[in-house]
């Protein structure tokens, strides 16, 4: 199986005007093509950071790191940038979507600085929102007229317009309600089953990450376990 | 990214916020509007003055009396009343090279009448060459002819504003065949009014319309008395290219008749058209940059509202920008979205503007009697102008957005 991420030895170390704080302490692990691994622990013990590394916003500040076999870990900010649109698909907790603007709009804004053609634009992103089981009744609403659940499956399904090596989510529930989230969740498990895409969840929730394949724990700044999820839950459907 | 994307991106984002993106242009239309207005106007006020003093006459050197300065004294008499221009001096000059056409005049303000009515103004004796040296035309009858003069012929030719205050009323227009052949009186002496001018539209102390003009011999022995004195000499060069050379022959010649060594004791002055033409243009030329440079500061202001919303847009799109970065955007791609949004404010501001201050002009002139001239390079100053602002003042807010770091952009609340 190819493997999508691979991590060695990664450190991060904030340097605030000489205040050093090791953030993330040695963290090594690697993820295959078509897995579904929850990153789970605590607050403040380094998720967030460890998924900027992931997702080329951030570089290590020691270790290596490659991404679909390629070392990334000593890019300038552009080359990141290229990165992040070729190979990466992010889903935050706040959606992050543009508020006046249509849902179609927002799905193809990814494929706009890949200088794709308006027509193919919005024919892949009208793919992409199929995918993500997202109405189309409300294609053409703006994006601060839905609810949290729908603005997360617009987030979704822009994620998926680039056709990325990698989904990274970051707490994608932790705005949404047990419902909406589940409904967030089942969508995370059809795109990895059906889709075969690669998903990273970060969470603070065992709730949440006994959705994936496999959890890895972190605290402190290290991995403390990795293991595959003997129970994984499924996301119940009637809610959709 | 596309350029069409690029825009298409760009009108989406400022027409989020219509009113602050138009209070925003407003500075920039305002600037825009009073450049084009201010400098149409002064451009207009310039070709007017030149051509006022075009109409004086064409390559024309004026020479007048002037200051006779004597050794520890620099009491002078006022321009043109000294007496040190004679008919001699005039035709000493008709016969230098360069020179098209001399007019001598005398001249005086003496009381007119005709059947009960009367006006104060101008006579001037003049030559047959007055028309074309002063650039006059006749409208009805003849001007003074070399005969009205080696005859001393008391004949008189009229300005049309003369004709109207003898022959007309308040209640009806004269017209030349009512004044041409009557008989009028000037200063106790009978002259036959053998012609009418045409109108030049002058106005002020040189009004060519209110004057009455006679042959310059009759002016001088029965109008002005004895004297032989010349008040102004009017000499028409051949060419532009040849006044100044004409002018300083002249001077030569005159302190040579005149007996005067130093140049800074003569007792004459010339008159340059084209000197009164330049200090003219000079003065209009400042006033229009003066203008300029009031309806300039307002841009400027205009331009810091542009970085100010900019400013502000940038911290409030912060997370927007964060975003846009996460998924791909370069910095190339934050600058070049924010610069156009300036651009295209500046511009849609510019473009606004050449409208108002077109149409503010327009009415100037109505209501006016000052002619605007819009110019195409001052619209195309503006249209510069206002990109050039976008640029200036965008600039530094799109390299602020460029700069953001994404993680601290998606995380700011
Ligand atoms: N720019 C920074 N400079 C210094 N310290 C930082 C910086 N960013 C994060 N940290 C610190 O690093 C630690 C880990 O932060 P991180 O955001 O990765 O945690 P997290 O696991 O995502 O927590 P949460 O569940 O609250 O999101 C925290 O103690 C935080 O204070
Ligand atoms: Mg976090």
């Amino acid at each position: 199986m190819r493997q999508i991420i691979e991590c060695r030895d990664i450190r991060k170390t904030y340097d605030n005007s000489g205040v050093k704080t090791p953030v993330l302490k040695g963290v090594t692990f690697s993820i295959a093509e078509g897995e579904f691994v929850a990153i789970m622990g605590p607050s403040g013990s380094g998720k967030s950071t460890l998924m900027h590394i992931i997702g080329a916003l951030d570089t290590p500040t020691g270790g290596e790191y490659y991404l679909d076999g390629k070392d990334i870990s000593k890019l300038s900010d552009d080359d990141l940038a290229d990165i992040r649109r070729e190979k990466i698909g992010f889903v935050f907790q706040a959606f992050n979507l543009l508020p006046r603007a249509t849902v179609l709009r927002n799905v193809t804004l990814p494929l706009i600085y890949e200088g794709v053609a308006k027509e193919k634009r919005e024919e892949i992103a009208k793919q992409a929102l199929r995918e993500s089981a997202f109405p189309e009744g409300f294609w053409q609403h703006h994006s601060n007229q839905l609810s949290g659940g729908m603005m997360q499956r617009v987030a979704i399904a822009r994620a998926l317009v680039n056709n990325p090596a990698l989904i990274l989510a970051d707490e994608p529930t932790g705005n949404l309600d047990s419902k909406t989230g589940e409904i967030v969740l089942h969508t995370f498990q059809s795109l990895n089953e059906e889709g075969k895409k690669t998903i990273v969840l970060i969470t603070h929730e065992a709730y949440v990450a006994e959705h994936a394949d496999r959890i890895i724990h972190i605290l402190d700044g290290n991995i403390v376990r990795d293991e595959r999820n003997k129970n994984k839950r499924m996301a119940k459907t009637e809610n959709l | 990214m596309k350029t069409e994307d690029l825009f298409e991106e760009t009108l989406l984002a400022i027409t989020v916020n219509k009113v602050r993106t138009g209070l925003t242009m407003l500075g920039i239309v305002i600037g825009i509007a009073s450049v084009i207005a201010l400098t149409a106007i002064g451009q207009g006020a310039q070709g007017m003055i030149q051509s006022s003093i075009q109409s004086l006459g064409s390559n024309l050197l004026v020479i007048i009396p002037g200051a006779s300065k004597t050794f520890g004294s620099t009491v002078s008499a006022g321009l043109g009343s000294a007496e040190t221009l004679t008919p001699d001096d005039s035709n000493a000059i008709a016969s230098l090279s360069g020179v098209e056409a001399v007019s001598p005049e005398a001249s005086g303000r003496y009381q007119i009448i005709y059947n009960g009515s009367n006006t104060q103004t101008n006579v001037l004796g003049v030559v047959s060459a007055y028309p074309q040296v002063r650039d006059l035309q006749v409208a009805q009858g003849r001007f003074i002819t070399d005969s009205d003069n080696n005859s001393s012929a008391r004949v008189a030719v009229i300005g049309p504003t003369v004709l109207q205050d003898l022959f007309g009323s308040s209640i009806a227009t004269a017209t030349p065949d009512m004044a041409i052949g009557q008989t009028i009186r000037i200063k106790n002496v009978d002259f036959t009014v053998v012609g009418v001018t045409q109108s030049k539209g002058g106005s002020g102390f040189n009004n060519q319309d209110d004057m009455v003009f006679v042959p310059l011999t009759v002016a001088q022995h029965f109008l002005i008395g004895s004297s032989q004195y010349l008040s102004e000499i009017d000499v028409e060069a051949q060419s532009q290219q040849v006044m100044t050379q004409v002018q300083n022959e002249i001077t030569n010649l005159l302190l040579q008749r005149h007996g005067i060594s130093n140049p800074q004791n003569a007792d004459f002055n010339i008159i340059n058209q084209a000197d009164i033409v330049a200090a003219a243009s000079s003065v209009t030329g400042t006033f229009t940059t003066l203008l300029a440079a009031i309806a300039g500061i307002s841009l400027l202001v205009g331009g810091i509202g542009i970085m100010n919303m900019m400013l502000t847009t940038v911290t409030e799109r912060t997370r927007e920008i964060g975003l846009r970065k996460a998924i791909g955007a370069k910095k190339k791609d934050i600058t070049m979205q924010f610069l156009t949004e300036a651009v295209m404010l500046t511009f849609g501001g510019g473009i606004i503007g050449i409208v108002v201050g077109w149409i503010a002009a327009t009415v100037v002139s109505s209501l006016t009697s000052i002619t605007t001239i819009i110019s195409l390079s001052s619209i195309l100053l503006a249209f510069g102008v206002s990109a050039g602002i976008g640029i200036l003042f965008g600039y530094y807010p799109a390299v602020r957005a460029a700069k953001l770091n994404p993680i601290e952009a998606l995380r700011y609340e």
